[in-house]
């Protein structure tokens, strides 16, 4: 059994939604990266996103971008995300990577999820492949034991929901907004909608990602969805806190209040 | 469901968010169903002819072929529709199926500008919002065509992200297409991106090839030997190449920017050393470093200035049927002069690295050996770039290596030893 289906067993035991946590590997470099993640970890993230900085992330909005773009000028390898992996499974959380699909392709899809796998990693994120494209890692997830996780999106067709899902495990990326990553003062009645409509073809967990950023707001998505996806609020809350001196401080803050969200009822 | 949709071979694809699926979907259904459609393609051709100029001329160029080897030229004069370049055919198009889609707004990227002008024109033309995002060095040495973009009412949004060149401008669109989608088509200006655009935008653009066979049939009576293109996305190449490909005796050859030469790393030379990958939608060759991460290109032409190159070119390449090669900066300006000097044709910067290779192609061929070159734009918004390369700024009157570019040029420039064509004749 994969460690997700685990993860997300427990939380419904607990009547609870999860809680997925996005942090680029790499920013602001290898070691605080790293930090960074078991700090979330330790806080009450249960899943973490370990994300793969890229040249070209065409499904970010700016605080991404200026992360990646922070991580890959002090000098991130795409190999350095094993240690990340490493450090969140030990912290006791579930780790899976976000990428875009080149640097999974050059580093070699099989080699990686072999890799990934050795390293505690439990599945990928894929913002740029979908499942049409994606018969290699497909192949290789599963000859490795990892979840392939492919996005469903608002405008999504119901025949692509069910053939999406289908290719899916672990759990499925369900996005909130026609948009980018980024925080948005509302994350709508949109979600929900998309979260019935594909709770109607698969019994996947589906966990709701673009927008959030409060834990008012997690707590509305935990109300309709298995798990709360949060990414750029947690990076920005990391990148200005090193930069104002505070450290880990205001990451952990707003994890915390992000955990107690997806556990309010 | 079907893993090879849009292929050229192993290149090809859809490798975008799953939000643009349904989009990409539609615009399918939309060409498909638009190119069977008597009324779209009369309404295509009635706008080639009463709007762009169309047919534009194929030209003879013996003064500039005296260079290059005994070979005779021919140019298809793209630089002659309106706004200045190849792109309008493909823009035209596009911007026909944006209203049959029933959108209000269209976006774009644009490098050299070109590509921005013709979508700005053709949303003035047929009432659409416009949005244009362009890379922030390549607004400062195009500034021309960002003026020209903003008098036809478009928005330019400059990218400052990353390389701020024409890949970060694209991935800018792509945002705002994820976003904006339901109102708005991304008028992707060249043959790379997620299906249908490689196939698409090369279909818009084969009435160049169309043309050019015809013409120079009615002249020489028979084919080209060799087909010379610039190739940055490659669609003035695919346009001109497409007429040809079942054409076995016809050589074609794309002509990628060799920047500060292939050595340097800073060059736009997908094929010499690239290799396989995924950019901006698109399985093809991708300059990129040993992670996947793209690599900063590089040229004198904004055009060519991209690291990626259209899936079908990857193909025509992998298979042989057409053949690629560097130009550097340098040839690139010597050809530009040369063509200039000789003919009295002022050619964009980036057709003048097709015209450098016809040079070389010309030298090393036998006599007489027919050459069609796709002139794709002209080179008005490259003045000042060459004005600047050609020391031709200011008031020092002799500062043109003793005027040699203002006047007549010499009948044999390998004798003259001042000639800005020493260069690619050497």
């Amino acid at each position: 059994m994969n460690a997700l289906d685990t993860v997300f067993t427990t939380c419904r035991e607990e009547g609870r939604a999860a809680l997925m946590a996005y942090l680029p590997a790499g920013f602001p470099d290898n070691q605080a990266s790293r930090e960074a993640m078991v700090a979330v970890a330790e806080t009450g993230a249960d899943i973490i996103e370990v994300g793969v900085p890229y040249t070209d992330p065409l499904m970010d909005g700016p605080v991404i971008q200026d992360a990646a773009d922070r991580a890959l000028a002090a000098g991130f390898r795409v190999r350095d995300l094993l240690g990340n992996v490493e450090a969140v499974a030990a912290a006791g959380a579930v780790p899976v990577v976000m990428s875009y699909w080149n640097p999974i392709l050059r580093y070699g899809p099989d080699a990686f999820a072999r890799d990934l796998a050795a390293a505690g990693g439990a599945g990928m994120v894929t913002p740029d492949l979908i499942p049409d494209e994606a018969g290699q890692w497909r192949a290789a997830a599963e000859s490795h034991g990892l979840a392939p996780i492919f996005l469903v999106a608002p405008s999504s067709t119901d025949a692509r929901l069910a053939m999406t899902t289908a290719a899916c495990r672990g759990f499925v990326y369900v996005a909130s907004t026609m948009g980018v990553t980024g925080t948005r003062t509302s994350v709508g009645a949109g979600a929900r909608q998309l979260v019935e409509r594909t709770r109607s073809v698969t019994d996947l967990p589906l966990c709701v990602g673009l927008g959030v950023s409060t834990g008012a707001q997690a707590a509305e998505v935990a109300s309709f969805a298995d798990g709360v996806i949060v990414g750029s609020a947690l990076v920005r809350a990391l990148g200005d806190g090193l930069d104002a001196g505070a450290g880990l401080g205001p990451l952990r803050e707003l994890t915390a209040e992000l955990a107690e969200g997806v556990r309010r009822s | 469901m079907t893993e090879r949709l849009g292929r050229f071979g192993d290149f090809g694809g859809r490798f975008v968010p799953e939000a643009l699926i349904a989009a990409l979907e539609e615009l399918d259904e939309a060409r498909t169903q638009a190119m069977a459609d008597p009324a779209f393609t009369e309404e295509l051709a009635r706008l080639h002819r009463d709007y762009t100029g169309r047919p534009t001329p194929l030209t003879e160029v013996p003064r500039f072929a005296e260079h290059a080897g005994g070979a005779r030229v021919f140019l298809k004069r793209e630089d002659l529709t309106h706004t200045g370049s190849h792109k309008i055919n493909n823009v035209l198009g596009q911007a026909l199926l944006t209203v049959r889609m029933g959108k209000r707004r269209v976006i774009a990227e644009t490098g050299a500008g070109q590509h921005g002008v013709a979508t700005a024109t053709a949303a003035a033309l047929m009432g659409l919002d416009c949005t244009v995002y362009m890379g922030e060095k390549d607004t400062r040495r195009q500034a021309l065509n960002v003026a020209r973009m903003r008098l036809l009412g478009a928005e330019v949004i400059p990218v400052s992200h990353g390389s701020a060149t024409l890949k970060d401008a694209i991935n800018e669109a792509l945002r705002d297409w994820v976003t904006n989608v339901e109102d708005t088509h991304y008028l992707l200006g060249t043959v790379t991106g997620p299906h249908p655009f490689p196939t698409m935008v090369r279909d818009f653009h084969r009435v160049i090839g169309d043309e050019a066979h015809d013409q120079l049939r009615a002249v020489t009576g028979g084919l080209p030997d060799v087909v010379c293109a610039c190739v940055g996305g490659g669609s003035n190449a695919m346009g001109i190449f497409h007429r040809f490909r079942d054409e076995p005796s016809v050589r074609l050859v794309g002509f990628e920017a060799g920047g500060e030469g292939v050595q340097t790393g800073r060059h736009s030379a997908r094929f010499s050393t690239g290799e396989p990958g995924v950019l901006h939608g698109a399985a093809t060759y991708v300059l990129q470093d040993e992670d996947g991460q793209t690599l900063d290109s590089h040229s004198v032409s904004a055009g060519l200035d991209y690291p990626s190159v259209g899936p079908e070119h990857a193909y025509l390449r992998d298979t042989g049927r057409a053949e690629y090669q560097p130009v550097n900066d340098d040839e690139a300006m010597e050809a530009f002069a040369l063509l200039c000097r000789t003919e009295g044709i002022l050619p964009a910067l980036e057709s003048a690295h097709a015209l450098a290779g016809a040079l070389r192609v010309g030298r090393e061929s036998a006599p007489g050996t027919v050459i069609l070159v796709n002139l794709s734009g002209r080179g008005d918004k490259d003045v000042e770039t060459a004005a600047q390369w050609f020391g031709l700024t200011g008031d020092d009157t002799t500062a043109a290596g003793d005027g040699e570019l203002g006047t007549r040029p010499p009948e044999h420039a390998p004798d003259h030893p001042h000639a800005p064509a020493e260069g690619i004749e050497a």
